[in-house]
């Protein structure tokens, strides 16, 4: 399972020295459960079940400052993206609905917003 | 000049006042800009899995339109740039999505990358010049005080995107000088407004938006300027901040006298 997300992400989280910006730099960090320092050493770790039931996967906004900020090209944003797309490929793994859809509308969201969630939220 | 534009989903429906005004304001600057044809959803956020490859085919298929019309490809949309930008740069480095990805498309001529991508903000700054812009405004913002918001699409990664700097970014700031108004700096202007979390969690969407809002209108900002309209959305209707909020392009009509 590791290597999956090795092969999805693209990224060798064994490069990780543990400094800890990506972390810190995180504006979801408080809602997450698993940070996104810790998904490196838990990639490496083989602790893969965890982060597929982590709450964290749903919480980046794909903002890239962890991206931009890695001194070491590990870039968890990659290997979180890895782990959702993980849950989003097997069947049934969709995390948005589009019933969800209508009771979430008001006149002002742009088409954007909902194009992005189903990107992120749903295969 | 004449470049190819992409508007994307949003400017066709939501965010008419970025494409009207973007389209107004460079035709007084001497710009034409021609709608890709046939253009489809960029799909708003790049696909960052290293294996994904019908998510990309979208931005392709608007990259090589512009290829055989050979001209750069325009962007007003912060996410459209981003996603379109990244794909062209995939089908530049990357062998294997450049295979799959034309194997697919079966296009006349195969697809490497050829395309320019600019930002209209990179369009102003690198081939008119603020300086150039200066001389054509009509009606300079005097006394107005803007904060620029830059968020994160245009900006990072700062390896691909190549906007500017990513830290200290200073493109809307130079643009509101160029318009004749005075550039609020303020911490938050290269923090996340919430994105596409306001479809999941308003609460975390709202607390973002409030403390880049916040952090503009202590600096003593009296209005914002963004090029996205999911920054709009959410600084607008997700904050309980009341600067007011507008797109880049509505400024620049309004300086240029085509407002």
């Amino acid at each position: 399972m590791s290597e999956d997300i090795i092969a999805i992400s693209g990224i060798n989280p064994r490069q990780c020295m543990k400094c800890g910006k990506c972390s810190a730099t995180c504006p979801a960090f408080e809602e997450m459960d698993i940070h996104p320092h810790q998904f490196a050493s838990m990639v490496v770790e083989g602790r893969i079940d965890e982060l597929l039931a982590s709450e964290s996967i749903w919480k980046c906004l794909s903002c890239f400052a962890c991206v931009e900020r890695c001194p070491r090209s590990v870039e968890p944003a990659k290997l979180i993206e890895a782990v959702r797309v993980s849950v989003l490929r097997e069947r049934g793994g969709s995390f948005l609905s589009p019933d969800e859809i209508p009771a979430k509308l008001d006149p002002e969201l742009p088409s954007q917003a909902i194009a992005a969630a189903f990107r992120k939220y749903r295969k | 000049m004449t470049y190819s534009y992409f508007p994307g989903c949003t400017l066709k429906t939501k965010a008419k006042d970025l494409d009207d005004f973007g389209k107004k304001s460079a035709e007084a600057l001497g710009i034409t800009l021609e709608e890709v044809q046939d253009w489809q959803c960029c799909g708003a956020v790049y696909p960052l899995a290293a294996d994904e490859i019908a998510t990309k085919l979208s931005s392709v298929r608007a990259l090589a339109y512009a290829k055989e019309k050979s001209q750069p490809l325009v962007t007003i949309c912060s996410a459209c740039h981003h996603v379109i930008k990244r794909v062209n740069n995939d089908m530049q480095s990357k062998e294997d999505i450049r295979t799959r990805v034309n194997n697919y498309l079966g296009l006349d001529e195969a697809y490497n990358g050829e395309t320019e991508v600019i930002h209209y903000l990179e369009m102003l700054r690198d081939k008119i010049g603020f300086d150039e812009l200066k001389k054509k405004v009509v009606n300079p913002l005097k006394g107005r005080k803007i904060a620029a918001y830059y968020g994160c699409m245009l900006l990072r990664p700062n390896k691909e995107m190549q906007f500017d700097d990513p830290e200290n970014p200073t493109i809307m700031e130079d643009f509101i000088r160029a318009i004749g108004a005075e550039p609020i700096l303020y911490a938050f202007r290269n923090e996340c407004c919430g994105g596409y979390m306001t479809m999941n969690d308003k609460a975390l969407a709202s607390k973002m938006a409030d403390k880049v809002v916040n952090s503009a209108k202590i600096k003593g900002a009296g209005e914002i300027i963004t090029a996205c309209p999911l920054c709009l959305y959410n600084l607008k209707e997700n904050s309980k901040g009341d600067l007011p909020v507008y797109y880049f392009t509505e400024l620049l009509a309004e300086a240029l006298g085509v407002k």
